[in-house]
């Protein structure tokens, strides 16, 4: 496996952070989207989708932010990759500030910075082949390579495991799991350092989502690729990422490495949520002790108070609905917000044994 | 209804189970070719029981679901063989017959509720009207209850939500309402196709919990269609895996994820990750893609796919397994035999789940 070498850096003076080194860090990000009325289009209130984000991402790792639907997983990932422009906060790639760099100068970054979408389906120009969609990106970027677009084009196919013959091809002749292939080879194309994957193999089925899954990772392994995966399905997040970040309503709740969150989930929201997971396993039936959190997620144009999980918390006390519980690091490599957490070191815990833990 | 005065011998002739399907074929001709969607199908459920029918998309599991509530039209689809629901052929009768079982005696959970639901109508004059088609009632009456069913399924302020517009409604609560307008009618059979995939783990946890507890209620027939193994695992009694149209494997649930005997259904289960077991380095995919309804291929519709094809002298590439029964009702429609299957179990799959 070999794709053509390009030239990569595409900031001159930039020196490329090391593997392990810090890629991109966010601090305090936030990106509210007004909700505007009336005949002057006066704005009357905003959606919070992303309300004051801070961490960070070291080369080479998976991060993945997890959280229910409308929690701001995608809007973060849009910010990320700056389709969207924040409305505070700082974003820092390879020390750059890219927070609020205009369109112009935004372009030369793209080439680091590139997103595999949720949809197959609808991410792909249907009048476009193979070959034009993922020849696309050379052409813009004015990218020269060494022996045509073409064959650049038909090594990225094979990389992604189709055969070159493709390039012809238009995407309806595909099925959705091919269709994500196509999608990753237009990603990779540059040569990027930090991929946003947004919900990559949920619309795939289970047996292509694992083929997906593995071509991601040896994808990350060659090429030392950084991901930021966002996802929902906790199994899958489990297997891919290195460290987790559970969002909730616009807020990072928790945000650990993988081991840690998983056996000792902090949060009661990330307890709650690796309870629910449905596990293919007969002798758990009827016995497992569920959380089951009441109600939906709150509209975040009023999210509650202080702690946003507050209203459907089962420890909730007056303290959580009058003072805001800051992230704070618990153990090491390992933050959480509440005022409540579980699993503390040394702490005893309260709450019947969770998923991750049950063997 | 006869079923009371029927004797063994028409039992048998009308359906021994509540639900008995036999044989079903439901083949759509197109311009390509013979669209063979499901290709001979038969299995039993009774009152009270769950049955869970799994596969990937394009295995013909939603067309079996729209077959037995009789929503393919006479049109498009070519249906044959026997579906018996409580004695009576639902392949034979007129669509007008079929229609008045719709909603009293089997009901369906759609999977996307925001087009299951007609948007122009308020949620419950959507319940309301099917009320009124099953029950000589008032409207006023009609109202209580789909005030009492909101209520059922949890939807808070529900004298208030049941004047509101599918689109007020999240996700979850739709999908609690469209429950809502299925169970209306108490039906005794009830067909939720992929009832969560569109929903987040918390709310799936939800919904599936308020499933059970309904079916405990209602004593209702269920059949559960997903993809989702984790879902079947935590509702279903017997588990039908289907593939290419056809069903490969089944069994009670614990024969099904306990002692698997398809290498699909092996597939199926290394390919996904389990959060309730140590992380494996690597996930264990089945190659290849879903085959073509059109053109399915010959022998094994699995053949291309599957790693134990060769064992088998040829017989994978000519000649269709049957689905036949290894004991204790636990069936499967492959060629390797039952100490090949036992061996690649034990040494190849069970170790690397």
């Amino acid at each position: 496996m070999s794709i053509e070498e390009i030239d990569s850096t595409a900031v001159p003076g930039v020196v490329p952070p090391a593997l392990g080194e810090e890629l991109l860090s966010v601090e305090g990000l936030v990106k509210h989207f007004p909700i505007r009325k009336g005949l002057l289009q006066r704005q009357s209130g905003a959606v919070q989708a992303v309300d004051g984000l801070t961490f960070n991402v070291t080369r080479g790792e998976t991060l993945s932010l997890v959280g229910e639907s409308g929690c701001g997983k995608t809007t973060t990932g849009r910010l990320l990759t700056r389709l969207l422009e924040p409305t505070a906060g700082k974003i820092v790639f390879e020390g750059r500030d890219i927070s609020h760099l205009s369109e112009g100068k935004m372009r030369p970054l793209r080439r680091d910075v590139q997103m595999i979408f949720q949809d197959p389906y609808g991410s792909l120009n249907p009048r476009h082949t193979v070959g034009k969609i993922i020849g696309a990106p050379y052409k813009l970027q004015n990218v020269k390579t060494e022996h045509g677009v073409k064959r650049a084009v038909q090594e990225l196919l094979e990389l992604v495991g189709l055969s070159p013959e493709h390039y012809n091809r238009y995407p309806h002749e595909f099925s959705g799991g091919q269709r994500q292939r196509i999608g990753i080879a237009r990603t990779l194309a540059l040569r990027p350092k930090l991929i946003v994957a947004d919900e990559p193999v949920s619309a795939l089925d289970v047996s292509i989502q694992a083929q997906v899954v593995n071509l991601l990772e040896d994808l990350q392994k060659e090429f030392d690729l950084t991901y930021v995966m966002i996802a929902h399905d906790l199994s899958v997040v489990r297997h891919v990422s290195d460290r987790v970040a559970v969002m909730y309503l616009g807020k990072i709740v928790e945000i650990a490495d993988r081991v840690s969150l998983y056996e000792k989930p902090m949060h009661p929201y990330t307890v709650a949520l690796l309870s629910a997971v449905p596990v293919p396993d007969t002798k758990r039936k009827g016995n497992v002790k569920r959380i089951r959190l009441e109600g939906d997620v709150p509209s975040p144009i009023n999210p509650p108070p202080a702690c946003r999980f507050h209203t459907r918390c089962w420890k909730a006390q007056d303290i959580c609905k009058t003072t805001e519980p800051p992230l704070l690091q618990l153990a090491p490599g390992h933050q959480a917000a509440c005022h409540f957490p579980e699993n503390q070191p040394g702490g005893e815990s309260t709450i019947p044994v969770s998923t991750a833990q049950a063997k | 209804m006869t079923e009371n005065q029927d004797s063994v011998v028409q039992r048998v002739q009308r359906g021994e189970a509540f639900l008995d399907v036999r044989d079903l074929r439901v083949h759509f001709p197109t311009d390509d070719g013979l669209v063979k969607s499901v290709d001979g199908i038969s299995f039993q459920l009774e009152r009270g029981k769950t049955l869970g029918i799994v596969g990937e998309s394009g295995s013909g599991k939603s067309v079996t679901s729209m077959a037995i509530m009789g929503l393919h039209g006479r049109g498009g689809a070519r249906i044959t063989g026997e579906i018996f629901l409580d004695g009576q052929d639902l392949v034979a009768s007129t669509p007008e017959e079929v229609r008045l079982l719709r909603g009293k005696r089997m009901a369906m959970i759609f999977q996307d509720p925001l087009s299951a639901m007609h948007p122009f109508y308020t949620v419950g004059a959507q319940i309301v009207e099917a009320y009124r088609v099953h029950n000589q009632v008032t409207k006023k009456v009609a109202r209580k209850h789909a005030i009492d069913m909101l209520d059922r399924v949890g939807i808070p302020q529900p004298d208030k939500r049941v004047d509101a517009y599918p689109h007020q409604f999240s996700g979850g609560m739709r999908q609690r309402a469209m429950i809502a307008m299925a169970l209306s009618c108490d039906p005794d059979l009830l067909i939720a196709d992929e009832p969560t995939t569109a929903l987040d783990v918390t709310v799936q946890a939800q919904i599936l919990d308020l499933i059970r507890d309904l079916q405990r209620e209602f004593n209702s027939a269920v059949i559960i269609i997903t993809h989702d193994l984790g879902v079947v695992a935590e509702l279903a009694d017997d588990i039908q895996v289907m593939y290419g149209g056809r069903a490969i494997e089944y069994g009670t649930a614990e024969d099904i994820f306990d002692s698997p005997q398809h290498p699909y259904t092996w597939g199926l289960l290394g390919s996904m990750p389990r959060i309730d077991r140590e992380r494996t380095e690597r996930l264990i995919p089945i190659k290849g893609t879903p085959p073509s309804l059109i053109n399915i291929p010959q022998g094994c519709a699995f053949n291309p796919r599957c790693n134990y094809a060769h064992l088998n002298g040829g017989a994978s590439e000519t000649d269709r397994p049957e689905l036949l029964d290894i004991g204790s009702g636990h069936k499967v429609a492959c060629h390797l035999s039952p100490q090949q299957r036992q061996h690649a179990w034990e040494t190849d799959i069970k170790p690397k789940l």
